[in-house]
């Protein structure tokens, strides 16, 4: 189980991908999974001005 | 077979397509571009382990550099850096566009402020200002009068970087509350959404909601020879319908995205994807 940074909720990242971008269901931050075994998740970059298709 | 898909961040479109693969049972690595480190006169020996490099890294930047190297190091990737450059810049899709005899909007380029004042009253209210990178839909203004033209020019030179300074400026197309978004995998349109919104802005990342439009011949026709305007690949085209001149290429996006474009077209963008490069590596192979 990892903890969200912002608000220290109990974040669950089975099922998710290394680089998978989520919501915390108690704060809504905008988090990005960077460990599946153990689990760590950080706050998400923000979107960059490079960034788009 | 082994291929690597290049990302700066996990979207539904890259579980798409490791759903795909993994459907296929096709070898992948997924790579994060911030973990990239390359000692250009020095190919890394990890590249020649995968038969193509897809690269889906949501910075434009950092994937055009990647392409640019692994190209060099002779490693198959998609989409081309060449393609993926002229798509990131609107000015070099636009010159391209022009050069094909592609129907696109009439657009001006200038640098000082003034003289974009002057181009924007030849050409007449409303037009559009777009930085010549960004994609999303993000700083595009439509810029009704003079007050605005000069506040969004002066906000452009003091708070844009130097990029922000090449002032690039588009008529406006009154479009009926929609424009087409067009999926071109190699020679064909294999299917197109309609993005409707309230907003003259219509991309889906600023809510425009996607619905099926038919692949006419036309469109087809057109989509495929503005995608071989820019050399061609795995390329979503947006394009607006002018009431007078009928269908008008805007911009070309080289790392499309989809999610929302198979449910109401029906098509399996992200399998046709993997056709398309599989195909190319096998040419590849033949060659």
């Amino acid at each position: 189980m990892a903890h969200c940074p912002e608000c220290e909720a109990e974040i669950t990242v089975q099922g998710l991908m290394m680089g998978e971008i989520i919501y915390c269901p108690d704060c809504s931050a905008e988090l990005e999974v960077l460990g599946l075994e153990p689990p760590a998740v950080a706050l998400a970059p923000e979107v960059e001005e490079d960034w788009g298709e | 077979m082994r291929l690597a898909i290049l990302t700066s961040r996990i979207r539904v479109e890259e579980k798409l397509l490791v759903n795909a693969l993994e459907q296929r049972a096709i070898a992948f690595d997924i790579i994060d571009d911030g973990e990239l480190l390359f000692d250009l006169a020095r190919p890394g020996e990890r590249w020649r382990a995968y038969d193509a490099v897809l690269c889906r890294s949501v910075s434009q930047s950092r994937g055009l550099a990647a392409l640019y190297v692994l190209e060099h190091w002779g490693i198959p990737v998609y989409n081309a850096a060449a393609v993926t450059a002229t798509c990131n810049d609107k000015l070099l899709t636009t010159l391209a566009l022009l050069r094909a005899g592609i129907p696109t909007p009439r657009t001006l380029l200038a640098f000082d402020p003034q003289v974009t004042i002057e181009g924007i009253e030849m050409l007449g209210y409303p037009v559009v200002l777009k930085p010549i990178t960004g994609s999303w839909g993000r700083l595009l203004a439509r810029i009704n009068d003079r007050d605005a033209a000069e506040a969004v020019l002066e906000h452009q030179e003091m708070l844009g970087s130097y990029q922000h300074h090449v002032h690039y400026v588009q008529e406006y197309i009154a479009k009926p509350q929609r424009d087409i978004r067009a999926f071109v995998v190699g020679e064909r349109t294999i299917c197109a959404i309609y993005r409707t919104s309230e907003h003259w802005v219509t991309n889906t990342a600023r809510g425009a909601v996607a619905s099926n439009c038919p692949v006419t011949p036309e469109l087809n026709s057109l989509c495929v020879r503005a995608a071989q305007a820019v050399g061609g690949g795995i390329l979503a085209i947006d394009v607006l319908e002018d009431p007078q001149r009928g269908l008008l290429v805007n911009e070309i996006n080289a790392t499309m995205e989809f999610r929302n474009s198979i449910a109401p077209t029906g098509v399996d963008i992200p399998n046709a994807m993997l056709d398309y490069v599989l195909s190319g590596i096998q040419q590849g192979v033949m060659r």
